[in-house]
């Protein structure tokens, strides 16, 4: 869905459901997701329908992914870091993690 | 800086790190006043001057010079004395100013002598058929993705909607060397004879010409399609959208959809705060209820800023400044402050020209207020249908509304349905905005774990009070 104007810059490594994605210093965990070609961040609770970050500033909570281990973060606000663990949530079984 | 770091307690605290947050903090700070601004993303800007320290994007071209003025707002409130700590997000504020803030998973709870809420606006809700899609992007996203990361979209990418921003995102995209397939323009054509009485205003704005180069710079370069309906089809992603022109239906396939139909206060924090709103009839919204210092009712409580009223990021910048003068006459009355007349004065030429924006970009109320299955609140899914049939059954508003159907009960807390669903009931119930109110808010505004909580300071009685 996007592509960086500029791929220069310090890499930064993280993995999202396992698979390793290669990120830019200054990226969000939702930029990051984005530019490697992850359109489905989670599925809803009600309908299990996927989403995608809807407004990437804080307010839609459309992003939610868990991060090392804490669930329902918005990957938007969060910065990426070095080996982070993300993991995409499915449904209502992660909902109330 | 840690929240270890943090005083217990702050002769101003300012939430949001914005034209006006920014504003408000250096003034204060440099008049003397002990200060400390929060801002939940990890750079200060705010969005309209997102990124302004970290932005790679080089060519100044593409964000264009109202952008980079925003560097000097983030370099003199650094260099102003003021605590700006980034990464902190503000989940409580209490009417006596008690502020409950984390920072990197610890909370504090912060007293303060005076708080300036400067939390700025988000986009309006724009519920179409399909608005949920994977694909299906605020065009305000786009915007943050490329002053934030650099990032551009891929693929076959379509905007539509109304509003000021509308067209210099697409003139930065396109300036980025992006391709817009077509910019879908959902201006209903009756506001611009609505809007001609207030033409002379607009034409001494200095958003006159900027604005009118911004369209010629895109029309030159997209099709501007004007468009009365509007669906995104997909199955698990955007694959195509349908509009209603003059000529009739038409489809385009498409990978990105960039929605916009203009911005409207961001009132979690001050609403649970207890600041009482009314309902801005010619903006479409709610606004908090502010004198001519944007003080609230709440003593010590004001609201600077887009927060208080769309106007824009210049005039959020002077309004900051008025309510920290404000701070500074109540907290030491004496310091050396600038002239507040002057920046009235400023301010008033800022605010000029708003009225015609306002009533030329008013989205047409079949973009505000959906039918049939098109979701309204995204988070818990209830749709258009649902909410209009619970209206006609007897429920009176929104409040009742999340106890029939969980509306505005999900994560995002009502900022993506709450004027939906105001204006379907009112529209269902032959009734008005204003008379059937907003959800009732409460903190926490943003979402916080047990071990935040938990992390909060605790004295020895109040340990002692539950352990056996």
């Amino acid at each position: 869905m996007f592509k960086r104007l500029d791929d220069s810059g310090e890499t930064i490594s993280l993995a999202v459901d396992g698979k390793p994605i290669q990120a830019r210093a200054g990226d969000t965990v939702a930029s990051a997701m984005l530019t490697a070609g992850i359109d489905r961040f989670r599925t809803t609770p009600v309908t299990e329908s996927p989403r995608a970050p809807y407004c990437l500033m804080g307010v839609c909570f459309d992003c939610l992914v868990t991060i090392d281990g804490v669930g329902s973060r918005q990957a938007c606000l969060v910065p990426v870091r070095e080996g982070m663990a993300v993991e995409t949530q499915l449904g209502k079984r992660e909902a109330g993690r | 800086m840690n929240a270890a770091d943090l005083a217990p307690s702050y002769e101003l605290v300012v939430i949001g790190g914005g034209p006006a947050g920014l504003a408000a903090a250096a003034l204060a700070a440099k008049a003397g006043v002990q200060t400390v601004l929060f801002d939940e993303n990890p750079g200060v800007g705010g969005q309209i001057y997102r990124g302004i320290a970290t932005t790679p994007v080089r060519n100044r071209a593409v964000l264009g010079e109202d952008y980079w003025a925003g560097a000097v707002l983030a370099s003199d409130g650094e260099a102003s004395g003021a605590t700006i700590v980034t990464g902190a997000t503000v989940w409580s504020l209490d009417p006596n100013r008690l502020v409950g803030v984390s920072i990197a998973g610890q909370a504090r709870l912060i007293q303060a002598k005076r708080v300036i809420i400067a939390t700025g606006s988000m986009e309006r809700p724009f519920p179409i058929a399909g608005w949920t899609l994977p694909g299906v992007m605020s065009a305000g996203a786009a915007q943050t993705a490329l002053k934030a990361q650099g990032l551009v979209p891929t693929g076959r990418a379509i905007m539509a909607g109304c509003g000021p921003l509308l067209w210099l995102l697409a003139a930065q995209l396109l300036r980025a060397g992006t391709k817009l397939e077509a910019v879908l323009d959902t201006t209903p054509r009756v506001n611009w004879l609505k809007a001609a009485m207030h033409l002379p205003d607009f034409l001494l704005s200095p958003y006159w010409s900027k604005g009118l180069a911004l369209m010629r710079e895109v029309k030159a370069r997209v099709p501007v399609i004007g468009v009365s309906r509007l669906s995104a089809l997909g199955k698990d992603r955007l694959a195509e959208v349908v509009f209603a022109t003059g000529a009739g239906e038409r489809r385009m396939k498409v990978d990105l959809l960039l929605l916009h139909q203009g911005v409207v206060p961001n009132v979690n924090l001050a609403m649970a705060a207890g600041v009482p709103h009314r309902w801005n009839a010619r903006q479409l919204c709610f606004e908090p209820v502010v004198d001519a210092d944007f003080a609230t009712s709440i003593p010590g409580i004001a609201v600077a800023g887009d927060g208080a009223g769309i106007a824009g990021g210049t005039a959020a910048a002077e309004r900051g400044r008025i309510a920290a003068h404000a701070a500074v006459q109540a907290l030491k009355p004496g310091a050396a402050v600038p002239n507040v007349q002057m920046i009235r004065h400023q301010l008033a030429r800022e605010e000029m020209g708003r009225a015609f924006l306002d009533t030329l970009y008013q989205p047409a109320p079949s973009f505000r207020q959906p039918v049939g299955d098109t979701i309204v609140c995204r988070c818990e899914e209830v749709t258009a249908r649902q909410v209009r049939d619970t209206a006609d059954l007897g429920c009176e508003g929104p409040n009742q509304m999340k106890a029939f159907l969980r509306c505005g009960m999900g994560p995002c807390q009502g900022r993506l349905c709450g004027l939906t669903v105001t204006e379907l009931i009112a529209d269902q119930r032959r009734s008005t905005p204003a008379e059937v109110g907003y959800y009732r808010l409460r903190p926490p505004v943003k979402p916080i774990t047990l071990g935040e909580l938990a992390s909060l300071p605790k004295s020895e009685a109040e340990r002692k009070a539950v352990e056996r």
